[in-house]
């Protein structure tokens, strides 16, 4: 007998563990980012937006979330990655922002959606000091799934108000 | 417990406010028992729900009060000006000591004790006095009577309202000796007993020279839920019963209340009840602002879809192939579907309407205070306190409303010697107006004192480099001189008002509003402040713009007209700026793509639409591309999941679900003064942004 959570394990193909944090891995280039899936409200393909005037480049505009006003951010542009073409399978994951003050929802256009991982706390890494290569505020740390490196992103930090308004450079 | 903390808060600041008014509503002298009933009633209730949470501080303090509002009601103690001043006093303290056990904080004991002294002084002062009074109002309550006989017949719901007849009983029991004879005539056979109903009810007699207050506080909760009738047993009973009862002067109506609401809540907030009897307030409950916040959300959602619906519907009936009897009866529908959820959306947004009298009931008391302060004779008028708006604009106007009236009380109405010899009435008068206009509300305060002082302002104005040595300046310029920041004309500094803060202050909030204050005034004869705001924050009526792709929305309140731009009008300002000569007056021309950073070219303006608008009593005309629909539109903020952007008041979603953004105009000209416009020749971005669209430009 198949219990939906069994059915759930096979679809995402990991086991669940209890200690171990979940996180939803998208890709940007060649790059695998995870955020934690508590913060995903949901996911939904790239449609047009209604552009904020005089905002930085990465803030793609506002889109009508089922009557909320929801601004998009372009993760790559955000990054200072080289732009890419919309695609069919280029994706809006929509997260939940916890500020000081507020909770926001925003979303983020990457390139797709990849996998869902567990990731027990010891297994995370702190993500070495690049000085200003890279900015490594925003990584909550790195794990290692299949070999391959994930790179946790602090959504709250990126995404918050101060980060916004900042357009300084960054570099993954 | 806890659950309650928040109904009893509110519930005791609401019988404060009662309280207050109605302190300020008496008539010294010849007090009108209703009111001062009234006001026992909420302190009455405050204290007993102050004492139930343990909130013993409260519950003390009312109890002085309490003490000497009963002498009022029951006649023993006149009504004076001394007196009220100080239950008005009591008043703060009260409402001081609420805020600390809501909000946490410190007790300003040495206040509380002050007030709580000089209650305990007055009240002790006259205790003769009290006494003799006392008999004289007992009139035939001999204190050497016998004993009392006591008819108590709970009402049949007075169970229900957690109040125990034998615990009275008990409490009699305590007085002296008693002898109690039920009377079980009423009560039904057992099949039909109900338990929750009380079917009896008692003869007492009590015996001893138990006070005839003691008695009837035995039966304090429930005076209204019961009949009872106490008598001395010395016979005087033949003589004047109707004197003697200690039905309060409950009117008929505070009992059918009491009945028509058998709730715990209902029988101890006598405030509530008080305030349903006023025939301007109609019965109401309370809910929470967010679940009327999330109708409203509903409610745009609603409108969203429907007009998704109608767009639809007007496509297909438009196409011949689908003309028969079904399809005339969908458009049918859709009409209706539109009509109705217009007619919600009104109805959900009144919800949030309300009446004014909520901002202006706080001056009474405010005048009541500043005039005594201030030795000056003022009488207040209020009108049209029915004209309704929002909620959240009520909020925001309280503050500024109150600083206006200090200051008309300080700076305006004069003290009654100087307005005598001004050949004056002794006596200001104060006048608070309320009306709507369009889709605004107007509030008028005005006052008949000394006017704006113009030469005083323009030399403080002058002296602070405000105004040149030689510049001249219209009336109306001088006056609005006073809304600038750093220019408080009083002689002396006092502290009602004067420091300069303050008249910048209220129109920079009147202005976050939306909305925009001025003030006229001719001296000697007093001033006007006339302030004008939206009715909601929530709905807007808006003129659909297009500017290169994307749809903005224009306020429609601040569109003076729209025009064609004829090159002959237009003419250019040290080779920046472009002016157009709008018959007799020059107004600047903002090409909204270029201050949004949407296109860096210029073409020529010739033929294009131009959209007049004012903000801030600036004109000026925003160039667009195209004028498309005039629509209702719901308001939501970029803030919520953003930020605030220089230019947009907001959001807005149109019927096919895409978002447009609404300008902020004065906000837009601020913009475009500030940056100035871009140069043709070499356009400056206005943000840094986006240097490729500069770099294709120079291509």
């Amino acid at each position: 007998m198949t219990t939906p959570a069994t059915e759930l394990n096979s679809i995402i193909g990991s086991e669940l563990d209890s200690d171990a944090d979940q996180f939803l891995t998208f890709v940007l280039g060649e790059e695998e980012y995870g955020v934690d899936i508590l913060r995903v409200q949901e996911i939904k393909g790239w449609d047009s937006v209604t552009p904020i005037p005089n905002t930085p480049e990465y803030i793609k505009g506002v889109i009508n979330l089922r009557g909320t006003i929801v601004p998009i951010v372009d993760l790559r542009q955000r990054f200072n990655m080289p732009e890419v073409e919309y695609g069919p399978i280029t994706v809006v994951i929509v997260l939940k922002i916890e500020c000081a003050d507020r909770d926001r929802i925003m979303g983020i256009v990457v390139d797709g959606v990849s996998d869902v991982y567990d990731v027990p706390p010891d297994e995370m890494k702190e993500a070495p000091d690049f000085g200003s290569v890279v900015d490594t505020e925003f990584v909550r740390g790195l794990a290692t799934v299949a070999e391959k490196m994930i790179i946790i992103l602090d959504i709250d930090h990126l995404l918050s108000g101060n980060e916004m308004q900042a357009t300084d450079k960054l570099s993954a | 417990m806890q659950q309650f903390h928040q109904t009893f808060f509110e519930e005791s600041f609401e019988g404060l406010d009662i309280m207050e008014n109605e302190l300020l509503n008496l008539d010294v002298g010849n007090a009108d028992n209703e009111s001062i009933n009234t006001i026992f009633r909420s302190a009455h209730s405050i204290k007993g729900g102050s004492g139930t949470f343990g909130f013993t501080a409260i519950a003390e303090f009312t109890h002085v009060a309490e003490t000497l509002l009963d002498e009022m009601r029951d006649g023993i103690r006149p009504v004076t000006q001394e007196s009220v001043d100080l239950l008005l006093k009591s008043v703060d303290v009260m409402r001081d000591m609420l805020t600390v056990y809501k909000d946490g904080g410190d007790m300003d004991a040495d206040n509380i004790a002050e007030v709580q002294g000089k209650l305990e002084k007055l009240l002790g002062s006259d205790s003769a006095n009290t006494a003799s009074a006392q008999d004289a109002s007992a009139n035939t309550a001999n204190e050497n009577s016998d004993g009392w006989l006591i008819t108590f017949r709970p009402h049949t719901e007075m169970l229900r309202t957690g109040n125990d007849p034998v615990r009275m009983i008990y409490a009699l029991a305590e007085l002296g000796e008693i002898e109690t004879k039920a009377d079980i005539s009423e009560l039904p056979a057992f099949t039909d007993l109900n338990p929750e109903d009380s079917f009896l009810s008692w003869e007492i007699t009590l015996k001893g020279d138990a006070k005839k207050e003691d008695i009837s506080e035995v039966f304090d909760w429930v005076e209204d839920e019961c009949d009872l009738d106490i008598q001395p047993i010395s016979g005087a009973s033949e003589t004047a019963p109707s004197t003697d009862t200690v039905e309060t002067p409950t009117t008929t109506a505070t009992t059918t209340t009491a009945q028509a609401a058998p709730t715990p809540a209902a029988a101890q907030a006598p405030a509530n009840t008080a305030s349903a009897k006023k025939p301007t307030e109609s019965a109401s409950i309370r809910v929470g602002i967010d679940k009327v916040d999330e109708i409203i959300n509903l409610v745009g959602e609603l409108v969203i879809t429907q007009a998704m619906l109608g767009q639809v519907g007007g496509e297909i009936s438009g196409d011949e192939s689908h003309n028969n009897s079904h399809m005339e009866k969908l458009v049918e529908g859709l009409a209706q579907l539109e009509r109705n959820t217009r007619e919600i959306q009104e109805s959900v947004m009144r919800i949030r309407m309300l009446p004014i009298s909520f901002v202006f009931s706080r001056v009474p008391r405010l005048v009541h205070d500043l005039s005594g302060k201030l030795n000056k004779k003022v009488n207040l008028v209020t009108l049209g306190e029915g004209t309704e708006l929002d909620k959240t604009v009520m909020e925001k106007i309280g503050d500024p409303m109150v600083h206006l009236v200090r200051n008309a009380l300080d700076h305006g109405i004069e003290t009654p010697e100087e307005r005598l010899a001004a050949g004056k009435e002794e006596t200001g008068t104060l006048t608070l107006n309320a009306y709507h206009k369009g889709g605004n509300i107007v509030i008028e305060l005005s006052d008949d004192g000394a006017g704006i002082n113009k030469e005083r302002v323009l030399n403080k104005a002058r002296a602070n480099g405000l105004v040149g040595e030689n510049e001249t300046l219209s009336d109306d310029a001088i006056n609005d001189l006073i809304f600038h920041p750093g220019l408080s004309t009083a002689e002396t500094l006092s502290d009602v008002s004067g420091r300069g803060v303050g008249m910048d202050v209220v129109r920079k909030n009147i202005k976050s509003l939306g909305g925009s204050v001025r003030v006229d005034s001719n001296e000697g004869e007093g001033a006007i402040f006339t302030i004008q705001l939206p009715l909601t924050l929530a709905i807007l009526d808006g003129q659909l713009v297009r500017v290169g792709e994307e749809t903005f929305v224009v306020p429609l309140v601040s569109i003076i007209e729209s025009i064609q731009v004829k090159s002959n009008n237009l003419n250019g300002i040290a080779g920046k700026a472009d002016l157009y000569k709008l018959r007799d007056e020059y107004i600047p021309v903002i090409r909204a793509d270029n201050v949004f950073g949407m296109n860096n070219s210029f073409e020529s303006l010739n033929d294009r639409l131009m959209v007049v608008v004012e903000g801030d009593g600036h004109k000026a005309g925003i160039i667009v591309d195209d004028l498309l629909a005039q629509q209702q539109v719901v308001i939501k903020s970029l803030e919520t999941n953003y930020q605030r952007v220089d230019g947009l008041s907001g959001a807005t979603i149109l019927g096919d679900g895409t978002v447009a953004l609404i300008l902020d105009i004065p906000g837009m000209i601020e913009m475009f003064k500030e940056k100035g416009v871009p140069v043709p020749p070499a356009p400056v971005n206005p943000d840094g942004n986006g240097s490729d669209d500069i770099a294709d430009e120079a291509a």
